[in-house]
């Protein structure tokens, strides 16, 4: 990569196929988890009407739950193994360096962009160090989080004898304290998600704009593209 | 040495009374029909086990519950087999003639007597908020421990802690597998507020006859009794999965008998026999009198806010507030906090742009 180092630096190829697949995925799962996990702790207004056999309201948004929170722990599983074979952007949110010095420089550098004391951001053909920190904080370790949580409440359902209650709710649940604290706990990490979300797109966008490389597209396309021809400051 | 069998002959009881109890006991457990002969053989040829039945600060609605064990031979047999030592509550003697009793038994039966705890010892004060015979509940429950075979922890004050032990826990109450001190014993926890009388009979019974627990899980608990939810065979279920939900106690949904969910109900995360066994001889439990399960089988139960919210409270946060209101707070404090940040950035932007064109 050293030559795009030199004077014309054009777009560098940084989000491979499976990355990106991936992102997409979560984005679908997750909204689809947060809208029906919400429904499931404060459920629709009663349905008034008829036997409780000609209606399948809760029935429903539980298996979108379900069927989303598998195809979330499929994609989430699968983008550890890209982590693993991929190219190095793909490693990026798993292993922060965070004995280096450098890294913690450069998230305070970042701290100072966001805090407007800074003219200029650094350049990043991968994420920033203050995103690798953040992405790797609350996304990674909070997904791991929901999908321990959610594996073990789901085998409170499927039983003692379900794969999901020996290697989950077996343990998990006593760790917490009782049933009513892993849902407690699973609630509050939705909104942590949703708060990561909130702070992800807006950072997004505005790094879109107001950055020295393309963001948005990026995911979309898998290539960075730069504004100025200056050198990348994660570049070696 | 007398057997079971001889107490129940001796309690008046037919041998066709005896055998079914034993068919009974054995379905109670779960256990196939091949197993009632089995407990009926045991029962005619093993000396009696000698329980020791303690009380520390608890309400005695365990006992309660225990006398009203539906199965009438349940009731007779285990209480009289198990009253003849030592239970302060129902036993006839009193005062230092009561108390010899434990002594006695201690000595006799060393290594060999059940003990069985209701309620649980308060450790502030050298245990001083529960004195039994001129002596902490704690130092009377360690002694009878040192030398017992096995502790049973009959409800959820012993299983959990309970009421008395609800936050702040003034006089620190401490569930028996959480006394510093204790002799290391099997305990089985019987978690509820009381236990179903069903359950600690069929629990009683089962420890008699084979001489060691039923399969517990990893709290300790029977798994035949408490590895199900109330929710899971709640026969309210079919309204839950169909959406329908009382919305207040004096709907028509709470007159149609729709799932008690939204008002609270603990159901969905309480680990108990109500919803298979239920009450008073299988007449009815919470949910099917109308109100929702209030979970008191269930560790913490009393320190999680409103019986009647569905979602609980997290005290952790000072005010006390359930996970949406923390995370609707936290969405508008970022949402808001990006607005804002959104705002300076785009007056920067435009500055930058200024100076430059």
């Amino acid at each position: 990569m050293a030559e795009h180092s030199a004077a014309q630096q054009t777009a560098v190829y940084v989000y491979e196929a499976p990355v990106r697949i991936c992102h997409w995925i979560n984005f679908f799962a997750i909204v689809a988890l947060c809208i029906t996990g919400y429904l499931i702790g404060s459920p629709l207004p009663s349905v008034s009407s008829g036997e409780a056999s000609d209606h399948y309201m809760m029935g429903y948004i539980r298996f979108v739950h379900f069927a989303a929170a598998y195809i979330f722990i499929i994609g989430f599983v699968f983008r550890a193994y890209w982590a693993i074979v991929g190219n190095s952007h793909s490693k990026e949110i798993y292993t922060p360096r965070i004995f280096s010095g450098v890294f913690w420089r450069d998230v305070w550098h970042e701290i100072k962009w966001y805090g407007f004391m800074t003219s200029e951001p650094k350049k990043y053909t991968g994420h920033n160090p203050l995103a690798i920190i953040s992405m790797h904080l609350m996304f990674v370790w909070g997904s791991i989080f929901m999908i321990i949580s959610g594996l073990a409440l789901y085998g409170e359902g499927a039983g003692m004898s379900s794969w999901q209650y020996t290697f989950f709710s077996s343990w998990f649940i006593p760790l917490m304290g009782q049933s009513q604290d892993v849902h407690t706990w699973h609630h509050l990490v939705m909104w942590l998600l949703i708060v990561f979300a909130i702070i992800h797109i807006y950072v997004a966008v505005r790094e879109d704009i107001m950055s020295r490389q393309s963001i948005i597209s990026s995911m979309i396309s898998g290539w960075r593209m730069f504004k100025d021809n200056r050198p990348a400051d994660d570049l070696d | 040495m007398e057997t079971f069998y001889d107490v129940m002959r001796r309690q008046g009881i037919t041998r066709r009374s005896f055998l079914k109890y034993c068919s009974l006991t054995a379905a109670a457990l779960g256990l196939g029909p091949s197993f009632a002969p089995k407990i009926a053989h045991a029962m005619e040829t093993k000396p009696r086990i000698p329980v020791l039945w303690l009380h520390g600060l608890e309400c005695t609605c365990c006992s309660e519950s225990f006398i009203r064990s539906a199965h009438p031979l349940a009731k007779d047999v285990v209480l009289s087999m198990i009253s003849l030592d030592y239970d302060d509550t129902i036993m006839a003697a009193a005062g230092h003639e009561a108390e010899a009793i434990i002594e006695e038994i201690v000595e006799k039966y060393k290594g060999n007597y059940l003990l069985a705890v209701e309620g649980n010892p308060p450790l502030n004060e050298d245990g001083m908020y529960c004195i039994i015979g001129g002596k902490p509940f704690t130092e009377q429950l360690k002694y009878a421990a040192e030398h017992a075979k096995a502790i049973i922890s009959w409800g959820s004050c012993a299983s959990w802690g309970c009421v008395q032990a609800a936050r702040p826990n003034p006089t620190r109450a401490t569930p028996v597998h959480k006394v510093p001190g204790l002799a290391a014993k099997p305990i089985i926890k019987v978690p509820g507020c009381p236990p179903i009388a069903e359950v600690m009979t069929a629990v009683v019974t089962y420890i008699l006859t084979f001489e060691r627990f039923p399969e517990l899980d990893r709290q300790g608990r029977p798994k035949m009794f408490y590895s199900q939810r109330i929710h899971d065979k709640c026969y309210r279920r079919p309204h839950f999965d169909a959406g329908q939900f009382v919305e207040k106690w004096d709907d028509e949904g709470a007159r149609k008998g729709y799932c008690l969910y939204k008002m609270g109900c603990k159901g969905p995360t309480t680990y108990n026999a109500c919803s298979t066994v239920r009450w008073n001889g299988g007449l009815s439990f919470p949910i099917q009198a109308g109100h929702g399960c209030i979970g008191c089988s269930e560790d913490g139960f009393w320190d999680k806010g409103g019986f009647y919210d569905r979602l609980t409270d997290i005290h952790q946060f000072g005010i006390e507030a359930n996970a949406d209101e923390i995370g609707v707070g936290a969405a508008t404090v970022v949402g808001a906090a990006a607005a804002a940040h959104a705002a300076v950035s785009a007056v920067k932007q435009a500055r930058v742009k200024g100076e430059t064109d």
